[in-house]
């Protein structure tokens, strides 16, 4: 089977402009949904308590709701279904930090008469440590970056460092968009899924950039969207294969991965949409933009040819003790 | 035409997948030996718990304990002191008898630690900054040790204490099953234990209902409740006659009533104390205090010797058996403090196990699928390597002893998805080969060499970042990490070398049928 025919290679930087446009609308749409409604920080980084609480039957969250409200502490508590009719989530934003009784038992002796239940989980995060998990989880994001950016520079050079970087700047802010967008509670997971995202989204960008690289050691042509555009459509099979792929996945673990991991899944999928798309539409264009010249790059890698060639004769030399 | 057969990619991905498949057998089939990837809490239930140590309060204590040896040495020696108060974190005293000053102060002195401020005969005794440091840094580590012998001694499966950063203090319950199993550890862990026997101020003992707080601790005295009654109060002398670090053993008995007791006995320095103090307060009351609550305040009708005493509060055998553990284990010296609880029921565990399985098998199945579908047998080697890689990342596991969390499943499932892409790229450039019109040999060996570099560069950067995520993440999220990554490596080994041992393998089979469509899913014939 094959999805694209063999040897046609489309002319994608011709359309860059208006994938450009889109990709820029996108972005600030994203910064707008962050800057009025922001990130709904759930509790692992905001601190608060979770209550997960299954009935036998359909759970009774009005009456629920007033029995809990009794307490002046759990008034502003929210009380959503989780997955299920029978199953539900409270969720305060208040912790305690006493050890023998926590606010989860407190929860539990108020649901006393709303039927038969069964308390499955209960997560409370004290502020302090909600503080801390989310300097780590912005460390995180920072010095991968940083050590990735290192990398493509070791390997490629620094325009493909920051046309991949910004690529995943785009991708992560659009998925942020997205999570603000669907109301997706931000916890560690989610910090998770990012950082998965950044990984994947990379790996796609530096195939595409790979063969970038080997095109123009190959082709006579110094122009670099002749090179892009061919090597795009040559790597386009495998750029959607693999999402694909990656994409079937994500989608049953989001469909029948249950509820804890739902939220990972749908940042993930939208990740890997927008990583997908950007490693085609974004980050190769943004190349060109850099002022990337195709010229300079032949020469300097023929020059790094010729010393290489140079040290091995040298030191050929130098092992017959010549010099 | 090549000569196919044995290689040694082949015989290195035959060792590996005999690895991968030995390894997760134990885990597989649950034997009683060999390592076994054990279920994070999150899938097994359980409860985790990071607790923090109020440390300001070890530093009141040692205080408090500094007052308890000043009255004893001056007690032991005559020498008379008024006012031996503890305010804030200091204690003050006056010496009534100014030609005992020297004997004093040479006492005082050989206390390490000790900052000694006088006004003539007014002396303030608090503690310099390295011995604040020194009691703050013991009381974590007592508290981990402390807590590490309660859990031990109550009988749950492989319970897990361990220091966490400088001032936190992990707690892992796998066994906990149900909600009131749950709070009982809780209690046993709180519990301070913290056991005092002090002397009820005479003076002032009608006077527990109409005096503050405030106004007690002018007097060098302290309200307490009753254990068994709440409403009653006692007034006590703050400063104790001697606390639990003198304890040597805690038992549950029965007293005359048939109600469970706690006996206890103190070392030889605790039972001198007590023998000494009432031997001198015959006729006065002893209360013996555990937690700031008071259990009983009989009246010393003779000097006790032995060191041996009894603590009986109308507990239940269980409340008593846990409170001997406690003091068994020693008094937390601070209290502890909840930062962060996750609590997983044993139902919700199994749901989660469910569905995470569901997950897998089903993306597993339409990857496989798909990848016959679009490859043909390149897809079905594709394949193999993919199922020899789930075997060696669940073999990696068990030998390291990981834990396999909910995200770490996750990662599992993610992986499935981009194994394949090592050989998706590796396909792709074979069949681009092929339509350049390379022979079928030739087209796999550059193949491979053509998607290396591409193939490594998009690893490493993955890789780079599951490091960067397991260097940084907490808990659960260390589990994705460390699955992610070991799937990344295996899959350089089964989708790489693996895969290309099979195609030298099968390369003279290859060659003899010229069957594209049937091998690389492509139409077309080669030379």
């Amino acid at each position: 089977m094959q999805i694209f025919s063999k040897d046609k290679v489309y002319n994608f930087m011709s359309k860059s402009i208006p994938f450009i446009i889109l990709s820029i609308i996108m972005m600030l749409a994203s910064y707008v949904l962050l800057g009025s409604k922001g990130l709904n920080y759930g509790i692992d980084f905001a601190g608060g308590t979770i209550v997960q609480v299954k009935y036998e039957g359909k759970a009774p969250i009005k009456k629920m709701r007033e029995q809990i409200s009794v307490d002046k502490m759990f008034e502003k508590a929210s009380i959503t279904e989780f997955g299920s009719p029978s199953e539900v989530i409270i969720r305060f934003m208040s912790s305690s930090d006493s050890v023998k009784e926590d606010l989860g038992d407190i929860i539990t002796k108020l649901l006393q008469g709303t039927g038969k239940f069964e308390v499955r989980r209960v997560d409370i995060v004290g502020p302090k440590v909600g503080g801390e998990l989310r300097e780590k989880g912005i460390m995180a994001m920072v010095v991968s970056i940083l050590i990735i950016l290192i990398y493509i520079t070791i390997r490629f050079q620094w325009r493909f460092a920051v046309a991949s970087i910004l690529a995943l700047i785009h991708d992560i802010s659009i998925t942020l968009g997205a999570i603000v967008f669907f109301n997706v509670d931000v916890n560690l997971d989610i910090l998770a899924a990012l950082l998965t995202l950044l990984g994947y989204s990379l790996n796609d960008t530096i195939i595409v950039f790979d063969r970038i690289r080997e095109e123009i050691k190959n082709s006579k042509s110094f122009d670099l969207f002749e090179i892009i555009n061919f090597s795009i459509s040559k790597t386009l099979t495998r750029t959607l294969l693999t999402s694909l792929t990656t994409f079937f996945v994500v989608l049953t673990l989001w469909m029948f991965g249950g509820e804890i991991i739902h939220a990972f899944g749908l940042t993930l999928l939208v990740g890997i949409i927008v990583g997908t798309y950007s490693s085609i539409f974004v980050a190769s264009p943004m190349l060109k933009w850099l002022k990337f010249s195709v010229e300079d790059y032949k020469s300097k890698e023929a020059m790094k040819e010729k010393n290489k060639i140079e040290k091995d004769k040298m030191r050929a030399q130098y092992e017959q003790g010549i010099v | 035409m090549s000569k196919g057969g044995l290689n040694y990619r082949l015989v290195i991905f035959f060792l590996a997948v005999v690895f991968g498949v030995g390894l997760s057998m134990p885990t597989f089939l649950q034997t009683e030996k060999g390592a076994k990837i054990s279920l994070g809490l999150d899938l097994q239930g359980g409860l985790y718990m990071l607790l923090g140590v109020k440390t300001n309060e070890a530093i009141k204590s040692k205080i408090k304990s500094i007052a308890s040896s000043v009255k004893f040495f001056t007690d032991d020696n005559d020498i008379v002191i008024d006012s031996l108060k503890i305010k804030g974190e200091s204690v003050t005293l006056t010496l009534v008898d100014p030609d005992e000053e020297k004997n004093l102060d040479a006492m005082i002195n050989k206390i390490p630690g000790i900052i000694l401020k006088k006004d003539k005969l007014d002396y303030t005794l608090s503690l310099n900054e390295l011995e604040k440091e020194a009691t703050k840094k013991y009381a974590i580590n007592q508290a981990v040790e402390t807590i590490r012998n309660r859990l031990d001694q109550f009988g749950l499966a492989e319970p897990n204490v361990a220091k966490q950063g400088i001032d936190k203090i992990l707690v892992e319950l796998p066994g906990i099953k149900t909600g009131a199993d749950e709070q009982r550890a809780r209690e046993l862990i709180a519990k301070a234990a913290h056991l005092q026997m002090m002397t009820v101020d005479e003076l002032r003992s009608d006077r527990a209902y109409d005096m503050s707080d405030e106004e007690a601790s002018e007097y060098g005295d302290v309200i307490l409740q009753d254990a068994r009654n709440p409403k009653q109060k006692h007034v006590l002398k703050e400063v104790p006659i001697l606390d639990g670090s003198m304890l040597t053993d805690a038992k549950v008995g029965f007293d005359q009533m048939n109600q469970p007791v706690i006996n206890f006995s103190l070392n030889s320095e605790g039972s001198k104390i007590f023998g000494d103090f009432t031997g001198k307060n015959v006729g006065a009351h002893l209360a013996i205090v555990l937690d700031n609550k008071v259990y009983s305040a009989p009246v010393i009708r003779e000097r006790i010797g032995g060191g041996s005493g009894q603590i009986s509060g109308g507990f239940s055998i269980q409340e008593a058996s846990d409170v001997a553990i406690a003091l068994r284990s020693g008094a937390l010296l601070a209290p502890v403090k909840l930062l962060e609880k996750r609590s997983v029921g044993p139902s919700l565990g199994a749901d989660s196990i469910k569905a995470s399985m569901l997950a897998l098998a089903l993306g597993f199945i339409l990857v496989v699928v798909f990848m016959v579908v679009y490859y043909g047998l390149a897809g079905v080697i594709a394949n193999a390597a993919l199922i020899a890689n789930l075997f060696i990342v669940l073999a990696v596991m068990a030998l390291f002893g990981a834990t396999l969390t909910l995200p770490g499943m996750a990662g599992i499932v993610l992986t499935v998805g981009m194994a394949v892409d090592a050989n998706v790229i590796i396909n792709e450039r074979i069949r681009e080969l092929f339509r350049q019109g390379s022979s079928i040999s030739r087209a796999i060996e550059k193949g491979y060499d053509n998607a290396m570099s591409a193939i490594l560069d998009a690893n490493i950067t993955t890789l780079l970042a599951a490091v960067v995520l397991y260097a940084y993440g907490t808990g659960p999220i260390k589990g994705f990490a460390i699955t992610m990554s070991i799937g990344i490596l295996a899959s350089m080994l089964t989708a790489i070398l693996g895969t290309h041992g099979i195609y030298q393998y099968f390369m003279p089979r290859i060659e003899k049928s010229k069957n594209l469509a049937l091998w690389f899913g492509i139409k077309g014939s080669v030379k």
